[in-house]
């Protein structure tokens, strides 16, 4: 055998030693180009950022539990809801959403890698270095004496409140600095996606055979483009402000404050959807093999998606109907915004017809998503009575607001990140989730969500605006707010149980098996976890469902998908 | 003023109940409370939106209850049950008609949704003003607002004094936003809904109340450390009550010479830098009017009551109540920050 080692003696037949074992591991997950590698690095950062900004959150909510509270001083305060914002947006959502793309999309495709392998290893570290770059502000600066320097000025950061003369010191440089890198690292990574998409699907995979969530990926990427641009043209500007005496947002020197709100809101609305959109995508994969039928509506759900990035894209000034604009353009906003809601309901129906008819098994990632499609409902419903300008003029900036986007991210992207974590997480480490674990932490979660959302529709209706420290006693809000309080330490401890879940099953869990869902798409005919290559031959396929074909050969999708 | 009136039906009235219900266990359960909620409306503008908001929410509710009521049947109904659960159910990949059906629906419901929406924001936000109107300037700044009445003179801080309007004599109130450093936003939901007050982009806004009263709000939006901080109180007087306490503010300030130490404090310290006391050398402009300090119920942007204690102790170090606030410790003796009390508790 011509492979085989030669003896000499004393030398290499000896075994690393333990420690240069790990070493060797590590090492192998610094320079991977594995789109599967990859994949998991986003997705374990992003549930350690999640713990992170979970913390935050809470730390706010114990302020807030009793009116004239000192639990944080306000600099803290301000610096907690800030980071929880930012970290939520960029550290989670943003990595979660490219940790599974980049895990599934070639999967899905019958592809063996991404285009782009070296700049999808360059896409994740510029991400993970901006989140390192954010999160080094705790303790740069005046560090170790508080809070150091972390960001202080909403992850919206109106202007002019970030100019010199009200954001002294590093804060928002940070902030800035931080987002313009892990911005680049974000473009990477969507260019790499359409690429993917586009030119390296396996013989017979046409773009109305990809599934769902590919289709997903592909909108979200292609919405990225346009929204990360403006936010690092913006962030560049600020910077210029701040160092190179520009005037872009400076009011005091004549800038404009109202020109932030635009870049910020063109970039900030689409990105809502940017995280939403491969929410979608992984309950339009969930719930057909949760409910063992086809989706419903398969050239509505895809032309769908394309109308919301659409319609995405000409919304974002909803975000500022108490700024003073005119009453023509306020109207204007009304009507894009509400019409967001024809696409988006589209969706909601389709995933209800796929369930109507089906024998749904209720494991967690269909709970998962089920509660999702509730939730989005009620997102949906308070998202047009926000679009409704002027009764927004009162909801605005209020525990309303909250309430609602808290809905879409968390009662709805959220979920379905853990709704793909338990459906796909046999996937990438051939081992099955606790069911009784996922079950606790479905149903803890469930019900501290809705303590908690549901309560601050009604704080925000009785008056309370958003980003406050403290409040007056008097004003009726105590009992709600503690009960919110209540509802998000309920949801801490679900998320706990979901990070031991994680850990002991990897340890401890039933093997998995190839295809434990018996679900459908390509991904599923590799082996758990997938090798390297992933397939060892490329695989053809003939409709949406190549799995569907193989296991049930006298009934293939192919003769009767339009 | 009657268009959004006019939608309220005796369901919407249902609704608003159930709401108000809900709303209110618990503030009943908390004592005596002054709740800045969106679903007391006391003002024209605020009237409008709740009518408005009444009829979105009907509208809403209804495709709630369908829809979710749609899953939930789903849910109970289709769930895997005993040993059916072996075969696959019957597949079906879509139907056009019925594509069409949930697609037409909502772009209905957004026509109507739409237009009911433009005629209320053209009715509030285009509304002429009218000759009778109260013109008040309204200037946020970092952590305390500033009241102007330029046709009256009257230059106060932090509570609105405006007087009530009848339908025999309407008098609203018409509010020109401005800031003198950072976004902030004029917020009191029983009168009106908010609006920004941006550097360099003037903004305006209306409110007309008919029954006298306090009504509170604060800042919605965040201006920075103290944001939580700054608080409004807007006084509605009966044309009586606001005429008295018009020629009042228009009065100098009172010389009480029993204060003439704390005022010799006062006028010798940085304090004049930042404040105006109308008839005295004092004309900084940075910190609140203090001409007639005694006319307001509370310090620091609704941060304490107005005391002696507390103003000792704001004074001693703003920090106490309003850590991050931009009015300086000074530094005083215990001596010079009783008289200095002593002469702002003579400014009525």
């Amino acid at each position: 055998m011509a492979d085989q080692t030669l003896p000499i003696p004393g030398s290499l037949t000896a075994k690393p030693s333990r420690d240069a074992a790990l070493l060797e591991w590590l090492h192998s997950w610094v320079v991977t180009v594995d789109h599967k590698k990859l994949g998991i690095l986003y997705v374990v950062y992003a549930i350690f950022f999640l713990l992170v900004a979970g913390a935050e959150a809470l730390a706010m909510r114990i302020q807030l539990a009793i009116p004239n509270n000192h639990f944080v001083g306000p600099e803290t305060y301000n610096e907690l809801f800030t980071m929880h914002g930012t970290t939520m947006v960029f550290l989670v959502g943003m990595t979660f959403i490219f940790g599974f793309g980049n895990y599934l999309v070639p999967l899905m495709i019958g592809a063996r890698d991404m285009a782009f392998p070296r700049l999808n290893a360059f896409s994740f570290w510029m991400t993970a270095f901006g989140g390192l770059l954010l999160y080094f502000s705790f303790i740069g600066g005046f560090g170790l004496y508080g809070m150091g320097s972390a960001p202080d000025v909403g992850w919206w950061a109106y202007a002019p409140l970030t100019a010199k003369a009200f954001s002294p010191g590093h804060n928002t440089d940070y902030w800035a600095l931080s987002l313009i890198v892990m911005g680049f690292g974000t473009l990477g990574a969507a260019i790499n996606t359409l690429a993917t998409a586009f030119s390296m699907r396996c013989r017979g995979m046409t773009l109305f055979r990809m599934p769902l969530f590919v289709w997903l990926m592909v909108v979200t990427s292609g919405l990225t483009l346009i929204t990360i641009t403006p936010l690092t043209a913006a962030q560049i500007m600020l910077l210029i402000d701040r160092y190179l005496g520009g005037h872009f947002f400076d009011t005091q020197a004549g800038g404009s404050a109202t020109v932030w709100m635009h870049f910020f809101w063109i970039f900030g609305h689409p990105e809502v959807y940017v995280l939403i959109l491969p929410a979608f995508g992984i309950a339009s994969e969930v719930i057909p093999v949760f409910s063992r039928k086809a989706i419903f509506g398969y050239p509505a759900m895809v032309a769908a998606s394309v109308g919301i990035a659409f319609v995405s894209v000409s919304v974002w000034a909803h975000h500022m109907f108490t700024i003073g604009m005119t009453s023509v353009s306020n109207a204007f906003f009304v009507l894009s915004t509400m019409m967001v809601g024809i696409p988006t309901g589209i969706k909601i129906f389709n995933w209800i017809a796929t369930m109507w008819g089906g024998r749904i098994r209720f494991a967690p990632p269909m709970l998962f998503c089920t509660a999702f499609v509730f939730q989005f409902l009620m997102a949906g419903l308070t998202g047009i009575m926000l679009s409704v300008a002027p009764w927004n003029w009162q909801l605005h900036n209020s525990y309303f607001v909250i309430a609602h986007f808290h809905y879409t991210l968390t009662g709805s992207f959220v979920f379905c990140i853990f709704a793909a974590i338990y459906y796909w997480y046999p996937k990438a480490t051939g081992r099955m989730l606790s069911e009784s674990l996922g079950k606790w932490h479905f149903w803890l979660f469930f019900v501290g969500f809705h303590l908690t959302f549901d309560t601050m529709h009604f704080v925000g209706i009785l008056g309370m605006p958003r980003s406050i420290y403290t409040y007056e006693a008097d004003r009726g809000w105590n009992a709600l707010n503690m009960i919110i309080s209540a509802g998000g330490l309920i949801q801490g401890i679900a998320v706990l149980i979901f990070a031991w879940n994680l850990i002991d099953s990897y340890l401890h869990g039933k093997e998995a098996g190839n295809d434990p869902w018996d679900a459908w798409t390509l991904e599923w005919s590799t082996p758990s976890p997938p090798p390297a290559y992933n397939f060892a031959v490329d695989p053809e396929v003939r409709s949406r469902r190549p799995l569907w074909d193989i296991k049930h050969p006298v009934d293939p999708d192919w003769k009767y998908e339009q | 003023m009657q268009p959004g009136r006019s939608l309220s039906s005796s369901r919407s009235r249902l609704c608003s109940v159930a709401l108000l219900c809900l709303c209110a266990v618990p503030v009943l359960a908390e004592g005596a409370q002054s709740t800045p909620s969106i679903l007391a409306p006391a003002s024209t503008p605020a009237h409008e939106i709740y009518n408005l908001s009444l009829f979105v929410l009907l509208i809403t509710g209804s495709i709630f209850a369908v829809v979710g009521g749609l899953l939930a049947y789903v849910v109970v109904k289709f769930r895997a049950r005993g040993p059916d659960a072996e075969h696959e159910p019957p597949q079906i990949y879509g139907s056009t008609q019925v594509e069409l059906a949930w697609t037409v629906i909502p772009v209905l419901i957004v026509v109507v949704l739409f237009l009911t929406t433009a005629r209320i924001i053209f009715a509030i936000q285009d509304a002429p003003e009218p000759k009778s109107a109260l013109e008040v300037t309204v200037i946020g700044h970092q952590f305390w607002w500033e009241f102007r009445y330029p046709k009256l003179n009257i230059v106060t801080a932090n509570e609105l004094h405006i007087p009530a309007s009848t339908h025999e004599a309407p008098e609203p109130t018409y509010l020109h936003l401005l800031s003198a450093d950072v976004d902030h936003s004029f917020w009191v939901p029983q009168l009106a809904g908010k609006t920004d007050l941006i550097p360099n982009h003037p903004n305006d806004m209306w409110l007309d109340p008919h029954e006298p009263g306090l009504y509170v709000g604060q800042c919605a939006q965040f201006c920075g450390i103290e944001h939580a901080k700054m608080l409004i109180r807007v006084y509605v007087d009966t044309p009586e009550q606001f005429d008295a306490w018009g020629k009042n503010q228009q009065r100098l300030a009172v010389d009480d010479p029993a204060a003439v130490a704390g005022r010799q404090v006062f006028e010798t310290q940085a304090c004049v830098n930042c404040h105006t006391i109308v008839g005295t050398p004092a004309h900084g402009t940075f910190g609140p009017d203090l001409t007639h300090l005694m006319s307001r119920a509370t310090i620091a942007a609704g941060a304490a009551t107005n005391t002696r204690d507390n103003l000792r102790a704001w004074i001693q170090n703003p920090g106490t109540f309003k850590p991050g606030a931009l009015m300086p410790a000074m530094q005083l003796s215990d001596q010079q920050i009783d008289e200095l009390v002593a002469y702002l508790s003579t400014l009525h």
